[in-house]
């Protein structure tokens, strides 16, 4: 069944946004992360515009979210406290990154900087991710091995504006949330990503969280951010499809149902390692499109450089 | 010299009256609703004539033309930067039409003469309007070729050459397909009766492409009131979610 997409002016296959929408809910049910790293590359595979794509991939994250977060809620897995500083970060960030969008795609180089983008932290993260879980898979076997410390003192504990944080049951400087909510608002809106995959390992190896409540925290605090990076690419550059959203959302809905019953039943350092080599795979694939000679040169886009 | 001109301008001009276009369309409106995956339409018309077909002259031919709205145009082109292929140089076309086919009853070098094509303004290269390009970057005219290239890959500029059926130099009918990813406006079609290579007679009629339904409702939100439409998305989203973490309750219950 062909749908015609209004914002992205373009007919697609509704059963593959479908299907796209459920593998990447699978991913995100099985890994508990939002997933707009890989919906957005994949809208730009099948030819939605990438700024249409970068946009609607965040509404996206908005559903699977809110979705996550009320499961955590009931598992009382959320630290308010901490989500509202890392929101406070994270919507300065979002709108410095609403803002470079525009500028890039006034330049023509958005499509390279969303690219770079994404191989630099898909691979960073991936790799880091892939090194931490191999190891603790390592050590799981060899039994006797000694158990890392739940807190170890860094710079981090030594600076100003110390606040406590009861659910995580940390007395930090709300700098550093401050400023990885920052960072992280700043790819939402440029990568169309909620930056779950940033935000987690930042919350447990920078803010030494402790993980029960960093995915729901994570979450929680996604959803203000994606929301606010919808919204201002809606007013600013009205990219956003919401009848490719909804589709998009209503394939997610259902796979991540089936992912979340795969999920339980993997062991937490398998999931990690699987997560890695995920999001591993993305990075090198756009690193490949950049490196390889393109077979046309050339594009066309309708309308005037400003 | 100038009276042999005039001879010959009053012997071409009632030639040029004698035989006139009638022409009729499947359809003059296409609607874009949520599941348009493109459109067909059927041009079709016969020649009125007042007299025979002049003696001598050459075959009748036809030529249809559809054009989609113009709009300016960025080509861009990648190099290579640093190992990384970049957008490093690039062109702005004043104005390419969105959609653009042009149907004959015959090879469109065999049909048309070129003083005639650039008056009509009839194949493409003829309808795309770049002045002064030349500054903008080196090897312009490569732009435009890429331009063509890459809009006739995507479907969107057409040549179908024969496919005007001509019967008794009367009656022609050509059937131009709608490609799925149709831009909205008002598409524009030029029919022409050619003899000797030349435009002996023109029609044009219009055809308004319009997003319809939810597509026009979504559309005109957007862009009417972003912040509201904005919020809605998000409403929808937050619904959706919600509801999905409602639903796996039930099922697992």
């Amino acid at each position: 069944m062909q749908l015609y997409l209004p914002i992205a002016e373009i007919s697609v296959n509704a059963f593959l946004i479908l299907g796209l929408g459920g593998i990447v809910g699978f991913l995100s049910g099985m890994f508990g992360v939002g997933g707009g790293f890989l919906i957005t590359p994949l809208l730009f595979f099948i030819g939605v515009p990438p700024a249409v794509a970068v946009a609607t991939g965040a509404n996206q994250v908005v559903a699977s979210s809110i979705s996550g977060v009320l499961a955590q809620l009931r598992r009382k897995g959320v630290d308010f406290a901490m989500g509202g500083i890392l929101l406070a970060g994270g919507i300065v960030g979002s709108a410095a990154g609403v803002w470079v969008f525009r500028w890039m795609t006034g330049l023509g180089q958005i499509d390279l900087f969303v690219q770079l983008s994404y191989v630099l932290f898909l691979g960073l993260i991936g790799a880091m991710m892939f090194q931490e879980s191999l190891r603790s898979l390592l050590r799981a076997r060899k039994s006797g091995a000694p158990i890392r410390r739940a807190h170890v003192h860094s710079w981090v504990h030594g600076l100003p504006f110390k606040m406590k944080f009861r659910a995580s049951g940390l007395y930090i400087s709300v700098i550093p949330p401050l400023l990885i909510g920052a960072a992280v608002g700043f790819l939402a809106a440029i990568m169309g990503v909620g930056g779950g995959f940033i935000m987690v390992p930042a919350m447990i190896y920078l803010l030494g969280m402790p993980t029960r409540v960093v995915i729901g925290t994570s979450l929680f605090q996604i959803i203000f951010v994606t929301a606010f990076t919808t919204v201002m690419h809606a007013v600013t550059s009205q990219t956003v499809d919401m009848l490719l959203a909804l589709v998009l959302i209503l394939g997610g809905v259902i796979g991540a149902q089936i992912g979340t019953r795969v999920g339980v039943r993997l062991k937490a350092e398998q999931l990690r390692i699987l997560l890695s080599l995920l999001v591993l795979a993305v990075s090198i694939r756009i690193a490949i499109d950049l490196l390889v000679e393109p077979s046309e040169l050339y594009s066309v886009a309708a309308g005037v450089l400003p | 010299m100038i009276r042999l001109a005039l001879v010959l301008l009053s012997l071409a001009l009632p030639a040029m009256a004698q035989e006139q276009i009638v022409a009729g369309m499947s359809q003059n409106r296409v609607s874009i609703t949520a599941d348009f995956d493109g459109s067909e339409i059927l041009i079709y018309g016969a020649v009125k004539r007042d007299a025979p077909p002049p003696e001598g002259a050459g075959a009748l031919e036809v030529i249809v033309t559809v054009e989609g709205p113009a709009t300016p145009v960025t080509v861009r082109r990648k190099g290579r930067v640093a190992g990384i292929w970049v957008n490093n140089a690039s062109v702005t076309v004043d104005s390419a039409p969105s959609f653009y086919a042009v149907a004959t009853t015959g090879p469109l070098e065999h049909i048309l003469s070129d003083t005639d094509n650039l008056r009509y303004g009839i194949t493409i290269e003829r309808v795309i309007r770049a002045v002064g390009i030349t500054d903008e970057a080196e090897r312009a005219g490569e732009f435009l070729l890429a331009l063509l290239r890459v809009r006739t890959n995507e479907g969107r500029y057409r040549i179908l050459s024969g496919k005007v059926e001509l019967s008794e130099e009367t009656l022609f009918r050509t059937d131009i397909v709608l490609p799925a990813n149709l831009t909205e406006g008002e598409y524009k079609v030029r029919l022409f009766l050619l003899r000797d290579k030349h435009v002996v007679a023109t029609q044009e009629r219009v055809i308004g492409v319009r997003k319809e339904g939810l597509e026009r409702f979504i559309f005109n939100m957007a862009h009417e009131q972003p912040l509201i439409y904005g919020l809605i998305s998000l409403v929808l989203a937050a619904l959706a979610g919600w509801g999905a973490s409602v639903a796996f309750r039930l099922i697992r219950a």
